[in-house]
């Protein structure tokens, strides 16, 4: 799967794309950000307080109970600050 | 329409083109979004860069749009969002959208700034003289997202 990260957590992972294969019991996106957290000291500091993090799995909004699979691209990323104040 | 790009854009071109065809068009709102100079703490900001996720961001303000569509009867919508490194004073967003009647105009041309400032993936990264950081997003945005809650139609 394509995993991609955004704004700060791209800043404290030090990458902004990264094709994993985690092992089958990897199954949603909760198991996959505790897989991905043990990767590297950036990766669990990226993943340290999940409140900040916002989750898209193939560029839909989901959650942490939300499926992942082969394929997938999910992408990681703090709370969005577009437009104008 | 949705357009996101890096290039600035010209207010008075972009409205003289926008639903120009239709005469059952009443009126036509619009909102400009700009880089302000000051940060939440008072900070001078010399510029920021907006990053953004391509694809998902067309995706989610197409989503945006078709929203206020089904809520207000639009003659058309205009957002246009820049991204890359904009300096102080520079224009961010345009939302423009047209309608027969002006209170379908007014909110929802306030709808789509309240709803993409909560969804569209975009990030601000503020550059000061004290180095740079990123915005963190204020609960005060879903608040003003959430206001649209159940507020279904404008009419």
């Amino acid at each position: 799967m394509k995993i991609l990260y955004f704004a700060w957590l791209r800043t404290k992972t030090g990458i902004g794309e990264e094709d994993v294969h985690p092992p089958a019991a990897v199954a949603d996106v909760g198991a996959l950000v505790a897989w991905l957290a043990a990767r590297s000291p950036g990766h669990r500091a990226a993943f340290a307080d999940l409140h900040l993090v916002r989750v898209a799995v193939n560029q839909d909004y989901v959650g942490l109970d939300h499926p992942v699979k082969e394929g997938d691209e999910i992408a990681f990323f703090p709370p969005v600050t577009g437009g104008a104040r | 329409m949705i357009r996101v790009q890096a290039a600035d854009f010209d207010v008075g071109a972009e409205l003289a083109g926008f639903a120009a065809d239709d005469r059952a068009i009443g009126g036509i709102c619009t909102f400009v979004g700009l880089v302000r100079d000051v940060a939440e703490g008072g900070a001078q900001v010399a510029a920021m860069t907006l990053e953004h996720y391509p694809g998902m961001t067309e995706r989610q303000l197409e989503a945006i749009e078709a929203e206020a569509r089904r809520r207000w009867p639009l003659k058309d919508v205009l957002v246009i969002h820049r991204f890359g490194r904009l300096e102080a004073g520079d224009r961010i967003v345009l939302v423009a959208t047209a309608a027969s009647h002006r209170e379908a105009a007014f909110a929802s041309c306030h709808f789509l700034m309240d709803w993409l400032k909560t969804k569209a993936p975009f990030w601000k990264l503020e550059h000061t003289g004290d180095g740079e950081s990123w915005v963190a997003a204020k609960d005060g945005d879903d608040d003003a997202a959430a206001r649209w809650d159940g507020a279904d139609d404008g009419e």
